[in-house]
């Protein structure tokens, strides 16, 4: 059934559609709307068997999940940037356990400076917690991903992250084709726990494990991510199937039959991409986009054989390894090993930074010159950085920086700080 | 005394069994067909009084639940002891998440048996958290507190040994004042865990007037049994609070565990009582009173207070502690003394 | 359940981990032995048969008992009871009763005619036994239960010797004394009563004996050398109480003067105050060095008993005794002062102690015989082969316990004699101190204390002055007994283990440890109420 409407309130339908039956929130935002949605319905009865519990902070909201989902009950939470790294500790335990939980993060950028804009740097910082991480595109996308998500949490007893950008699309109303119950009754069977808390048949989970096991454990958990690198399109398929879809999937290419240029991004800046990529087809530029949707698992196969023609690879990221550079990129250059591909890497929208057509296009003509140095921050005031630069130089005490930078740029964006 | 105390019975109240009673009456530690929920080959110290409470307690709760019980519990002592790979003591359905979460944890598999007994897919689970007071009235204080103010169905068992003894003997927010620790060692003017404003977690759960509240020692068993069935009894989050004393931490041969216990409720320095939504129902009447020195003394955490210059003042300040307990809990009858 | 790898384990599985290991020291369970039992002279196991009592089984309770004294309801009323004063309980509160519970059981076995245990084969020996006191009967008993023939030759018309003879029906009811006597004739003892014997060894060839416990007791008075008046009345205490059995009972006159300190004299003036004299006791020293029990000083003062301390007599008239006035030396002994007074008197019993009859023995080779009684060796037999002898006649304390205690004793001996062997006591135990105790564990529960007759009905009736507890209050006093250094089987041990190494083996059979998990902590030994763990070395 189509619809318009909220980003946030599709993934709420969505996720009532999978039955969940316990779910935890705390709220932070842009991912309110999701558990608001959500909670509304169990209370009004809309979602029958299900419990909405208001925790008291997102480390209970995912030690909820962590009980709830080792009971045997099909689990749901949300979050976003520093809630996230508030229940950092039960999410590493979550995956470690092998709990089938499902949390949204609604993507936001992690202070300090606080921020509650858009970028990846929330769920990019759990990059090594064992969770899957699946990126959406679109509101359609996310909403389609959760109920994939559930099945393949379960299908393989780990935790899933669907990852969706805060504001741009959890705040965004578009048209969605909302599935009915029946079709996901038949896509996602109840939930069967490969390990349950059950005073019939008890087992003690969570054991310490030392020197002689630590090791096998954490392969067993790799392992099965490995699986999810075939389960993921194998769900993606069976979706399509049922659904009439495509969506989730590992990568997804744009215009990559005959790319010598290709632009790889996650989420949804892939649609100001593919905008900007049908101009310059248009203007005959051999460019092609290839998104990332299944972060972890890692698609190391299957990014390298889409990039295999490729002359040149600009990646686009919402993220910044402080001291480095890009995470993304660092990951697709491991699967381009032994190809000789330029590479570029590209720092864009931290923060929530507006990425304009008008500038990605100007970066992409640079990169297909070559024209482009390593590594790139898109829009980078360089008068500000340069202002502030100047000011520490010339005295040790010269105030924090964010403050000095706002008063730069002005009255206005300080004000709604 | 918060049952009705087994009057002439040669050993009347305090052992742990009494062939003179009724089966029915007899505790459920004495019960040869007893859960050992925490089973034999455990890793804890020799003397372990946590060791001891938890098997009492959840034996009590196994029993008061008809066997229908999951326990969620936090990393500490009793984690550690009871789980390491490739063995586990528990003989229930237990889970370990992590220091700080054991509330929260219990708190969602409450929320996953609620929602499986309305779906008629299993019969009335009742859910137990438990954890040490490191992992209760510090790290898990957070989840401790959300737990008990959305009233969840759980019951909550803090054992209580006053500091990290599984992280070599730190000093927690239960640490009593005047207690050596590794990180409140004896030395400079004021020797020993400072005396702060204390952190008494039994109160604070009274004032979020839960359904009920109880302190226990594993040194009086019937009352400890009585008070974790009473618990079950109640709907809602139930938190009980037992001195189990540690001979590591303590400095005290394992042989004292018990006698510690019960020196600890008879000086009044550890106050048994119940309260029921907030206010105090039962306190447990000290029996035989003594000076806090009886209690001190054979601990040599306290070994500072008792050098070539006793410290007096100390010694006066933790008795004041004491006198306050008394009477703060009414824990003189005043019909018998 | 699919489980996955490590970090999700099997219930229970620990039971793999042997944590034994770790012991340097091992709990061990022992049996202690009870103070009580330590000191009763009759060899009884009161732990033991308390621990029948405390759940109510009165009959297992009295059978235990009569294992080792046929007389509880005797005893209860006539021992003094020294176990009490041994109680480890009196350093908690007051000794447990024992004695009041010993004649509960005792009468509660006369009320519902409990019978002894019955030998189960005859072993074809004869056995002579010679009076039919408390250590005569006892023996009987002990030998007859032994499977042996036993005939008692009695010189009295009555069976209990001392127990009819000397001690007053007040503190001894005859139809107790009787149906506990009776008990021991119905297993089958045969008794020839008014049968003096007046040479054993006569007596026990024609009988065709093999063997023969003596045990005539101290019948005689001993007698004072008194100046005296030719109509003074001066007669012994013995016969006094012994005349008391019989139909013409003795005339003492209105004023009777009590000579002597021991619990005779105190006997013989409260039975005549009950007569409806005005008794004084006449004793040479002070309260405290008076030999009778303080207890029984008491009540006789409370009757009304008069006594006049530190005074001995120096004269009887016929109607007056001259007393002279005694002072204690350094060394506590009495002094005469040379001050003279003069008393009131119709009688003067002389309550001086008693001599037994040998006359049995004239002429029995090997026979030693000191200060007017029968050397015995350990094993109770005299200097002639197969002749036993206990009670009075020997070198003894003299009271009804031990003279029960002698019995028991020498009918042991006389079984492993008759077979040529020698009998072996079991190794005693360790005794069963007050430290080793837990005290916590014991309820406060202060001694029941039994009726006593009122004053007024004691001065003038013969009935018994101290009442029996009932079944409530019986069974209270029982369930105070600590059991010390002997499992009562609380569970402690069971329950206080933090590593579940104690098994349970059921209702009676105690416990075990299983060293395979113990890891020595010792809590089970600080918390055992009784004592009766020990810690031992391990050997690594």
């Amino acid at each position: 059934m189509l619809k318009q409407i909220e980003g946030s309130h599709a993934v709420a339908e969505a996720v009532a559609l999978c039955r969940p039956e316990v779910i935890c929130a705390y709220p932070i935002s842009p991912q309110t709307h999701i558990v608001e949605g959500v909670g509304e319905m169990v209370k009004s009865g809309e979602l029958e068997d299900c419990e909405f519990i208001n925790v008291e902070s997102e480390f209970a909201a995912m030690s909820v999940a962590i009980g709830s989902s080792a009971a045997g009950a099909r689990t749901y939470t949300a979050t976003a940037s520093q809630g996230l790294l508030f229940m950092v500790e039960a999410v590493y335990n979550a995956s470690g356990l092998g709990l089938p939980i499902v949390m949204t993060v609604a993507n936001r950028a992690i202070g300090a400076p606080i921020n509650i804009w858009n970028d990846h740097s929330d769920s990019i910082s759990q990059r090594d917690s064992g969770w899957i991480q699946l990126f959406a595109e679109t509101n359609q996308e996310a909403l389609d991903l959760h109920i994939q998500a559930f099945k393949l949490a379960e299908e393989l007893s780990h935790p899933v992250m669907v990852c969706m950008d805060g504001f741009i699309l959890t705040h965004a109303y578009e048209r969605v084709d909302m599935p009915t119950q029946a079709q996901v009754d038949a896509f996602l069977p109840p939930y069967e726990p490969r390990q349950v808390l059950d005073p019939a048949e008890p087992v003690s989970i969570g054991a310490m494990v030392g020197p002689e096991a630590f090791a096998e454990v954490r392969y067993l958990e790799h392992e099965k991510q490995m699986r999810a690198l075939e389960l993921i399109p194998a769900i993606a398929k069976e979706f399509k199937a049922g659904f009439g879809r495509d969506s989730g999937g590992l990568v997804r290419g744009y215009c990559m039959e005959d790319a010598e240029t290709v632009i790889v991004a996650m989420g949804s800046l892939l649609g100001t991409i593919k905008d900007t990529v049908d101009a310059m087809r248009a203007a005959g530029a051999k460019i092609g986009v290839l998104g990332i949707v299944s972060f972890r698992p890692f698609p190391l196969d299957a990014v390298r054989a889409a990039l295999m023609g490729a002359k040149r690879v600009v990646v686009v990221e919402k993220t910044f390894a402080v001291g480095i550079g890009g995470i993304l990129a660092t990951d697709i250059r491991t699967a381009m090993d032994g190809i000789k591909i330029l590479d570029y890497t590209v720092v864009a929208g931290l923060g929530g930074r507006p990425i304009t057509k008008k500038s990605l296009h100007e970066l992409f003509e640079k990169a297909l010159r070559d024209d482009l140095p390593a590594l790139t921050f898109l829009d980078l005031d360089w008068d500000i950085v340069n202002k502030q630069l100047e000011r520490e130089r010339k005295k040790r005490r010269s105030g924090p920086a964010a403050e000095n930078i706002l008063r730069d740029v002005g009255s206005h964006v300080a004000q709604h700080s | 005394m918060s049952f009705q105390p087994v009057k002439f019975y040669q050993t009347g109240t305090f052992t742990v069994g009494n062939r003179l009673l009724e089966p029915d009456q007899r505790s459920v530690q004495a019960n040869m067909e007893r859960t050992n929920s925490l089973n034999s080959g455990h890793r804890a110290c020799q003397g372990c009084g946590e060791a001891l409470g938890a098997r009492y307690a959840i034996d009590a709760a196994m029993h008061a639940t008809n066997k229908q019980l999951i326990a969620a519990n936090a990393t500490g002592c009793l984690e550690v002891f009871s789980t390491p790979y490739p063995e586990t003591s528990w003989q229930i359905p237990w889970i370990h998440s992590l220091f700080g979460n054991a509330a929260a944890v219990a708190t969602g598999i409450a929320a996953a048996m609620k929602v499986k007994r309305k779906k008629g897919l299993v019969g009335d689970v009742r859910v137990v958290a438990q954890g040490g007071d490191g992992g209760t009235t510090d790290i898990g204080f957070g989840c401790l507190s959300g737990m008990f103010e959305r009233n969840d169905d759980v019951l909550y068992i803090c054992y209580d040994n006053g500091g990290y003894m599984n992280t070599g003997v730190q000093r927690s927010s239960a640490t009593p004042p005047a207690a050596r620790t590794a990180t409140t060692m004896p030395v400079g003017p004021e020797p020993g865990n400072p005396f702060g404003q204390g952190k008494f977690v039994p109160a604070i759960a009274m004032a979020h007037e839960i359904p009920y509240v109880a302190t226990a020692t594993v040194a009086d068993l019937r009352d400890l049994e009585h008070k974790v069935k009473k618990a079950m009894t109640f709907r809602g989050a139930r938190y009980i609070h037992i001195l189990v004393p540690c001979p590591l931490g303590w400095g005290a041969a394992s042989r004292d565990t018990m006698k510690l216990s019960r020196l600890a409720k008879e000086t009044g320095l550890f106050p048994v009582f119940e309260a029921q939504y907030g206010e105090i129902t039962n306190s447990t009447k000290i029996r035989r009173l003594l000076p806090v020195e009886e209690y001190l003394r054979p601990q040599k955490r306290y070994a500072h207070l008792f050098g070539k210059t006793p410290a007096v003042e100390t010694i006066a300040r933790l008795q004041a502690l004491a006198d306050k307990n008394i009477r703060r809990y009414a824990l003189l009858d005043k019909e018998a003394n | 359940m699919n489980k996955p790898f490590a970090i999700t384990l099997n219930p229970g599985s620990s039971l793999a981990n042997r944590t034994g290991s770790w012991r340097t020291e091992r709990p061990v369970y022992v049996d202690r032995l009870p103070p009580c039992n330590n000191q009763c002279p009759a060899g009884e196991d009161i732990q033991g048969w308390l621990f029948h009592a405390e759940s109510g089984n009165y009959e297992k309770a009295w059978q235990h008992l009569t294992k080792d004294n046929p007389f509880p309801a005797i005893m209860g009323r006539v021992c003094y009871h020294t176990c009490e004063g041994a109680c480890n309980r009196a350093k908690l509160d007051e000794a447990v009763g024992i004695n009041s519970v010993e004649r509960f059981l005792g009468d509660e076995a006369i009320k519902r005619g409990w019978k002894l245990v019955v030998p189960t084969a005859e072993t074809g020996k004869h056995i002579l036994i010679v009076g039919a006191g408390p250590s005569g009967m006892s023996a009987a008993y002990h030998l007859r239960r032994l499977g042996h023939r036993v005939t008692v030759y009695e010189a009295g018309p009555m069976l209990g010797g001392m127990m009819r003879f000397g001690i007053p029906k007040y503190r001894l009811p005859r139809d107790v004394l009787d149906a506990e006597m009776q008990r021991v004739i119905d297993l089958g003892v045969e008794v020839k009563l008014n049968a003096k014997v007046d040479n054993i060894l006569e007596t026990m060839q024609t009988g065709k004996f093999d063997a023969a416990f003596l045990a005539v007791g101290a019948h005689i008075g001993k007698r004072a050398t008194i100046p005296a008046g030719a109509v003074s009345k001066i007669v012994d205490a013995v016969s006094v109480l012994r005349s008391m059995e019989h139909e013409d009972k003795p005339m003492l006159g209105r004023r009777v003067v009590v000579y002597g300190g021991g619990n005779t004299a105190i006997d013989v003036a409260r039975t005549a105050k009950r007569m409806g004299a005005e008794p004084i006791i006449v004793y040479r020293r002070t309260r405290d060095k008076m030999p009778a029990h303080d207890f029984e000083v008491e009540e006789a003062l409370q009757e009304g008993v008069m006594i006049k301390w530190l005074s001995t007599i120096k004269h009887a008239g016929d109607s007056s005794i001259t007393v002279e006035k005694m002072e204690l030396d350094a060394n506590g002994f009495p002094q005469p002062t040379g001050e003279f007074e003069t008393l009131e008197a119709d009688s003067v019993v002389l309550a001086l102690g008693q001599d037994v009859d040998l006359g049995l023995l004239n002429g029995v080779p090997g026979l030693e015989v000191t200060d007017g009684v029968v050397k015995v060796d350990a094993n109770m037999m005299t200097g002639h082969a197969g002749i036993f002898a206990g009670g009075d006649m020997v070198p003894t304390e003299r009271n009804i316990t031990v003279a029960v205690g002698h019995g028991k004793k020498a009918a042991r001996h006389i079984d492993a004699w008759l077979k040529g062997e020698k009998y072996e006591a079991p190794a005693k135990h360790q005794l069963a101190t007050f430290e080793r105790l837990n005290t916590w564990y014991y309820s406060d529960a202060p001694k029941t204390v039994r009726p006593m007759l009122d004053v007024i009905r004691r001065q003038s009736t013969f009935e018994e002055v101290q009442g029996g507890l009932d079944e409530t209050n019986a069974l209270f006093e029982a369930r105070r007994c600590l059991s010390c250094g002997n499992c009562f089987e609380c569970d402690n041990c069971y329950g206080v283990c933090p590593d579940n190494a104690v098994i349970k083996l059921g209702p009676g059979k105690r416990f075990e440890f299983n060293y395979d998990y113990c890891k020595g902590c010792g809590l089970c030994v600080a918390e055992c109420p009784c004592g009766a763990i020990n810690m031992e070395p391990e050997n690594i």
